[in-house]
């Protein structure tokens, strides 16, 4: 391609087409949105993991080694509400997505600009008020906010932090509905279907999540300062409301949630791993059908949050199959990724050192699912730590690892330029580490009847508590690694290159950083994606 | 210097074989329970092991060679996509019958288990036995005889956990749930609070003093000459004013409550109701959801002047009044 020469400063491209903080602000390319996105997110992860390490902190000693009980339960509320609601839903979809889902179909940006910039904004509105709930005083209902607590109980600020969440909600709503229109109509010519990268197909399936699911959030949440400031008494039992009506909406929406944080890390997933081993897909129809089967899955499998609430045994029969029938997609695909790697050419860069991992700990967390999918053993487990192992192993064990690998994987592309391979290498395998010494205890903690939540707890738990804290210290510190190095790499990382991992796929036949239009010409697609047996290895 | 390095080995093996992994089991289902557990924690095992060894042999034997290494196209395999969804599948199906048979024997308390009432209150579980004896935090059981724990909550969602026992079951406001366990382990175990219930919620936890038989009937017969559950509730019937409206012989002007528990009731919307404790909670706290036929709705709610405990101690004076033979003891 002509121009693969030219240093990227000097050519115009999307970083360098206009200077000026409203040039940014009042940007509708997706691209920098997805820039603007990442700033934002990023800070919001820092903040909520901060709140965790003060947690793990505090947890060194079993009367409590630094805060009262109850700056306790705004760390533990505070982490949960800004890491699922401002970092995890928005991860992967708004920032990777957003700057990927075009330049994947070969389109010059989304179907709606100025509603993908909408949606920006109204995310930063919702964070500003839950930050500000957290400057005026926190809040401590947990970030399930489950009623009679919230509603009338607490005295915290559950307003804002709850008005925060449902604001940004609708910057969920919009970007999902910008993707389903994207991906139906704008995809390029010959770009069929079954030709698409399983990436755009995950980025689907969560969009449709995104549409169906939020507004039930919104809905509750809604309902919950009602009840709050009115006192309607739709959850108060005092005046013939159910507090438990409140757990089915909530997990209605928060259950297919947790697909919204795992479905993308998947489709990244998929991506990586084909580049990396130089292969096809293995079973490309069946990891695509499996990500549409658990988002549809999720939404019936509610339940398996109620166990113990005293909900019917059979409606726990229910929930339960449903459950383990969710369980079956996400068994298939790491078996395809596994199988995609046989009779490869595998390499350890350090996005594929992600998405190992990724595999490795969403492999666990898959499977320790099925203790808590199983009623009996459910009753013992539910509202423990092992709880808070297995889905941490789900949503930072799996989507986060696979969020970075991502980041890891399109930093050459977002910025057109490298950073340090080995300082990336050395960064996953500190957060490996790290990772599983925080949650693996965390299993048998919840094994041995720790309660989750717990600002105090008896002695003989502290042994463990202790290896956590310690995990909790080195996963901060790995963290802490790639934000370094990628910051510096922006200013003095060598040149990438249009595609330096020889990897397939539309957004990689454009220079880095692309031009503000994504595509000179729109291309014409004619192989399937991860067609890397054909013309040796390279690019088109 | 490799002596000093020993000791700090051996050291650490030691400290390492004194991590807790196991919980004390000391109910009848603690072991079943268990086995299940001990299952699933091999199918994981098993499968995180596969995955791994796979994937490090093929990054190990199909690592990249040369730059320009230029593997064969992968070619689609329809068997094993359906092997490797259909055996997953089957095994789920194992788990699921097997999870679910247990935890469905687990769910039915036995006829004989003795019934105690448990409220849950920010932050304290306050405990009733029928025989009179309360108590806070601590609940004193005999061992091998099957116990039903009733329970509710005064405020909000609590939940009432015993990690020895393997049970656990919230306690929420405005309903009755419940939950048995048979002690096996003459001892003393935790009891959590395992909904996350507000400030103090670490707070919120307690012991089971599991006795001998005759341990326990000392310990019931011990202390201040408590009155019975029913006798309390009989004294508030009388100060509360009900027994003005509700009259044995059925001259009053509320329905007389003799044998009334356990029956089936014709309520005026022609719906027909089993007399429970939901029922009987639900005619005191909201009178109006429960019209009889034969009855003008004037009976005021005693909503906000009792508190959880006293609603027991009414039912259990109710129930203390005769009972229908329950027929169907599905709960």
């Amino acid at each position: 391609m002509p121009g693969q020469e030219i240093p990227a400063e000097s050519r115009v491209n999307y970083l360098n087409a206009s200077y000026g903080v409203k040039s940014w602000l009042l940007t509708t390319d997706h691209k920098r949105i997805a820039l603007l996105y990442l700033g934002s997110i990023t800070l919001m992860f820092f903040v909520g993991g901060f709140f965790a390490v003060m947690m793990r902190l505090h947890l060194i000693e079993p009367q409590g080694a630094l805060v009262a009980p109850e700056t306790y339960n705004k760390l533990f509320t505070m982490h949960g509400v800004i890491m699922v609601f401002f970092f995890l839903v928005p991860s992967i979809p708004a920032t990777l997505g957003n700057f990927l889902v075009p330049m994947m179909i070969g389109a010059r940006d989304l179907a709606f600009p100025r509603l993908n910039l909408l949606s920006w904004y109204i995310y930063i509105i919702g964070a500003a008020f839950t930050l500000y709930a957290v400057i005026s005083g926190g809040v401590d209902t947990g970030w399930t906010f489950y009623t009679p607590y919230s509603s009338t109980f607490s005295h915290t600020s559950v307003i804002p932090t709850a008005l925060g969440v449902f604001i940004t909600g609708f910057s969920s709503i919009l970007t999902g509905l910008n993707f389903v229109v994207t991906i139906h109509k704008m995809r390029a010519p010959g770009l069929t279907w079954f030709r698409l990268p399983l990436f755009i197909w995950a980025m689907y399936a969560t969009s449709i999540i995104f549409i169906l699911g939020t507004p039930v959030i919104a809905i509750t949440l809604f309902l919950l300062g009602l009840e709050r400031l009115l006192h309607i008494g739709i959850f108060d039992p005092a005046i013939g409301g159910d507090p438990i009506l409140f757990q089915h909406m909530f997990w209605f929406y928060s259950h297919p949630a947790v697909y919204i944080m795992i479905l993308p890390g998947m489709g990244v997933m998929s991506e990586l791993i084909t580049c990396f081993s130089r292969k096809r897909i293995f079973g490309y129809t069946f990891v695509a059908f499996s990500s549409l089967a658990i988002a549809i899955i999720s939404f019936l499998v509610w339940g398996h949050h109620m166990f113990v609430t005293g909900q019917s045994i059979y409606a726990g029969l229910i929930f339960s199959v449903l459950s383990f029938l969710v369980a079956i997609p996400s068994a298939v695909k790491v078996f395809n990724w596994t199988a995609t790697l046989y009779k490869g050419s595998i390499s350890y860069d350090a996005p594929m050192l992600y998405a190992l991992g990724f595999i490795g700990l969403f492999t666990m967390g898959g499977l320790t699912g099925l203790f808590l999918a199983s009623l009996a053993t459910d009753v013992h487990l539910s509202g423990t730590y092992f709880i808070v192992a297995h889905f941490h192993y789900i949503m930072v064990g799996g989507a986060v690892m696979a969020y970075l690998g991502g980041i890891h994987f399109w930093w050459p592309k977002i910025t057109g330029r490298m950073y340090p391979d080995g300082w990336a290498r050395f960064a996953a395998l500190v957060i490996f580490v790290g990772f599983n010494l925080t949650f693996f205890p965390q299993f048998v903690l919840g094994y041995l009847g720790m309660p989750r939540r717990y600002a105090v707890y008896p002695g003989e738990f502290q042994v463990l508590n202790v290896m956590s804290s310690a995990g909790a210290s080195i996963l901060g510190i790995g963290y802490l690694i790639p934000l370094i190095y990628l910051l510096w790499s922006i200013r003095y990382g060598p040149i990438a290159g249009p595609n330096p991992w020889g990897a397939k796929g539309l957004e990689w036949e454009t220079p880095s950083p692309p031009p503000t239009e994504n595509f000179e010409e729109i291309p014409v697609v004619t192989q399937d994606a991860y067609d890397y047996a054909n013309v040796g290895g390279s690019r088109v | 210097m490799t002596g000093l390095m020993q000791t700090g080995f051996t050291d650490l093996a030691a400290a390492v074989a004194t991590i807790p992994i196991h919980p004390t089991s000391a109910s009848s289902i603690a072991d079943s329970v268990d086995h299940l557990y001990y299952f699933l924690t091999a199918i994981t095992l098993f499968f995180t092991f596969a995955i791994f060894a796979t994937i490090f042999f093929f990054m190990v034997k199909f690592r990249r060679r040369s730059p320009d290494e230029q593997p064969a196209d992968t070619t689609t395999h329809l068997a094993l996509e359906l092997t490797w969804t259909i055996v997953p599948t089957l095994i789920t199906v194992v788990i699921f019958v097997w999870a679910s048979s247990l935890y469905f024997e687990n769910s039915r308390p036995p006829e004989a288990a003795t019934e105690i009432f448990v409220v849950g209150k920010q932050w304290m579980w306050h405990i009733q036995h029928p025989e009179g004896p309360r108590e806070i935090n601590e609940l004193h059981v005999p061992v091998n005889a099957p116990v039903k724990i009733t329970m509710t909550s005064d405020d909000v969602i609590h939940d009432f956990y015993i990690p020895a026992f393997r049970v656990k079951k919230d306690a929420v406001p405005g309903r009755y749930t419940s939950l048995w366990f048979q002690a096996t382990k003459i001892g003393t175990y935790h009891i959590f609070c395992a909904q996350y219930c507000g400030a103090d919620h670490a707070e919120m936890i307690g012991w089971v003093y599991v006795m001998s038989p005759t341990d326990y009937a000392a310990w019931l017969s011990g202390g201040a000459r408590n009155e019975t559950m029913a006798q309390t509730g009989e004294r508030l019937f009388t100060q509360l004013g009900c027994v003005t409206c509700h009259v044995a012989d059925n001259t009053g002007r509320g329905p007389s409550l003799v044998g009334l528990y356990g029956k089936q009731e014709k309520l005026r919307n022609g719906d027909t109701k089993l007399v429970d404790e939901a029922l009987i909670r639900q005619a005191i706290v909201t009178p109006n959801s429960i019209i009889l036929p034969n009855y003008p709705p004037i009976m005021p709610t005693f909503q906000g002047q009792i508190n959880e405990e006293q609603v027991l101690q009414l039912i259990a004076y109710v129930k203390s009044l005769g009972t229908e033979e329950r027929k169907t003891n599905g709960k």
